[in-house]
């Protein structure tokens, strides 16, 4: 139980902080962390589907669909901010449910590709039929969200906005972290035929895991459509997803803060390098990608504990250790 | 009905094209286990060397290919060395590694040679053949007699010499291959020099038909992952067949409704492929 109470101190500590920062940063920047908060829901929920072993190249894509479908409610029907985001959500969701059944018949690998195509033929569509879609412009001039006579055109409103939209998704996504449910997701992933002899339904909660992930992708989606007020289909192509597999990667995916971490940490590096070097910046993310991959498996976030352990080791053996 | 045949002529070429890509990354997955996602840039590296070599005039186009792939072998095996080597027995990590491979290579070819500008490499043969009103320009002929001698040696390789044997046998069990007193490390970096000397002459010959970038790797990669699939990962003989399968597919939704519209049912293929059949069309269940 402590240890509960612990992580939602950590999230309240974590908002706080994100809620401070506004009133010490300049336009500029409140423009960077705002992205930033979006792109760690994104990378939260692709944890969710992670958890489970499933390495997913369809993410981004179903970030797109919400705010595809968001972008299209409000231009086209005149819908509030506050019906197409959900129901943005709602239709990457649906998309999940009804595509889970084919793609879980796949595993490892062919699990990898089979997400990628899904993904792929549905962005390409995004090209193909410029009605209502936009082709590769994209859809333009999407509604700022409004409440009453309020609207959030400008960054500060939309950068609270959006950092209670990321809370709210946040601590609904640890909530489940914590939950039997994501125990379970975790089981699957080290021994998937124990898990179904022990009467794990494996198949329902990797659709479950997947239905809920693409929900909130599917809300960051929106929140990313209606923040730059366009949608194309360029902004959820392969690049940025492998760029999100990156973050998770290197935070690390054992626990729910790794990819928090991995999103924090690169997006700052990356906004650095933007400034003076921004062709070396792909550079930079396959370099860190195949060092962490050989010598931080665990992410970012199991260097404490390793450290710990190091430091341990070697107090124990002390000048002994002749290995 | 021209229209059918010029559809036809250029869809066996594009599978020619395929089977260069696909065959050698379809053997790297065989015999390794690992999928080489950076086996596009290898291709543009290919074509970026024929590029500097040939379009600067420092030597003739054949010569130039022939520089572009000992330059692709090189890095191929320096990534089978390097990368591959440490990570195997761990499939995923390998391609996640290759992926930090695919940025990196884009990034040292981008800086190096710049983006912006416009690679024009003049066609080594000029002129075309018309055959019943369809016609194909020399140049793309060429690759044909090419792949075809390279994969026909591949196949002798593969078929009759001890080492490809041996290579075969990894592919199939690696374990019972190295009790046999077979080099697994050996072997790997053979598949792998195979492999990047397939892709590095698709890029060399490719290089005068093709817009020379360095994100080219990318379409190649996605159709090349396409291919395998459906003829199976690691099959070689179903990469072959699946190659004419899309070179077709590909060629003839391009001409009768447009590129997108190909691309879109490529990748819908491989999707149906992967749940109905995931071993592919050729490949043992």
């Amino acid at each position: 139980m402590r240890k509960i109470k612990g992580g939602y101190l950590g999230l309240a500590v974590f908002f706080c902080v994100f809620a401070a920062l506004p009133f010490v940063l300049g336009e500029y920047h409140i423009n960077i962390i705002l992205m930033m908060l979006i792109w760690m829901i994104v990378a939260v929920s692709y944890r969710l589907l992670a958890t489970t072993g499933e390495i997913s190249l369809g993410h981004v894509v179903t970030m797109g669909i919400g705010g595809y479908t968001s972008a299209l409610l409000a231009r086209h029907l005149g819908f509030s901010f506050w019906v197409t985001a959900p129901l943005g959500g709602l239709v990457a969701a649906v998309f999940a449910a009804a595509t889970a059944y084919p793609l879980f018949r796949m595993k490892g690998f062919y699990f990898v590709l089979g997400s990628f195509a899904l993904g792929e033929a549905v962005r390409l569509s995004w090209k193909r039929w410029i009605v209502p879609f936009g082709g590769d412009r994209g859809l333009l001039y999407i509604p700022s969200p409004s409440l009453g006579s309020f609207t959030f055109d400008t960054i500060l409103p939309y950068y609270f906005l959006t950092l209670g939209i990321a809370a709210a998704c946040l601590a609904v996504m640890y909530l489940i972290d914590q939950s039997r449910i994501g125990k379970a997701l975790v089981a699957i992933h080290s021994q998937d035929l124990l898990c179904e002899s022990l009467g794990i339904n494996v198949l329902g909660y990797k659709t479950l895991a997947y239905i809920t992930a693409s929900f909130f992708a599917g809300i960051a989606g929106a929140l990313m459509a209606h923040y730059m007020g366009m949608v194309s289909p360029s902004q959820f192509s392969l690049t940025f997803m492998l760029y999100v597999v990156v973050w998770v990667i290197v935070g690390g995916l054992n626990t729910f803060w790794g990819p928090i971490v991995g999103v924090i940490i690169l997006y700052l590096i990356q906004e650095v390098l933007r400034i003076h070097l921004i062709e070396y910046m792909p550079l930079f993310y396959g370099i860190v990608l195949i060092a962490v991959v050989f010598a931080l498996p665990g992410g970012l976030e199991s260097l404490p504990r390793r450290i710990a352990d190091w430091r341990r080791a070697r107090k124990q053996t002390g000048l002994l250790n002749i290995r | 009905m021209e229209l059918a045949l010029q559809a036809a002529v250029n869809g066996g070429l594009l599978g020619v094209f395929f089977a260069l890509m696909a065959i050698g990354f379809t053997l790297i997955f065989g015999v390794m286990g690992v999928a080489n996602l950076a086996h596009g840039e290898l291709y543009m590296i290919g074509a970026y060397v024929v590029w500097l070599t040939y379009t600067q005039g420092i030597m003739p186009f054949p010569l130039a290919v022939i520089v572009g792939v000992a330059v692709v072998i090189g890095i191929g095996l320096a990534i089978e060395r390097g990368l591959f080597r440490p990570m195997r027995g761990n499939p995923m990590m390998g391609l996640i590694a290759s992926i930090g491979m695919i940025f990196i290579l884009q990034v040292f070819v981008a800086t190096t040679w710049h983006v912006g500008l416009m690679k024009h490499i003049p066609p080594y043969i000029r002129g075309s053949l018309e055959v019943f009103g369809a016609s194909a320009s020399l140049q793309r002929l060429m690759v044909i007699p090419v792949a075809a001698s390279l994969l026909g040696g591949l196949w002798f390789f593969l078929r009759r010499v001890r080492q490809g044997r041996a290579l075969r046998a990894v592919a199939q069990d690696p374990e019972v291959a190295s009790l046999q007193g077979v080099s697994i490390d050996r072997t790997a970096l053979i598949a792998m020099a195979i492999a990047a000397g397939l892709a590095g002459t698709a890029g060399g010959l490719m290089a005068p038909i093709m817009r020379v970038d360095p994100y080219m790797g990318h379409s190649a990669i996605i159709t090349a992952l396409m291919v395998t699939i459906v003829g199976g990962m690691g099959n070689i003989e179903g990469a072959l067949l699946a190659s004419f399968i899309y070179g077709f597919l590909i060629s003839f939704v391009t001409t009768y409704v447009d590129g997108l519209m190909a691309t879109i049912a490529g990748v819908l293929l491989m999707f149906v492929v992967l749940v109905v059949r995931p071993r592919g069309l050729l490949g043992r269940a």
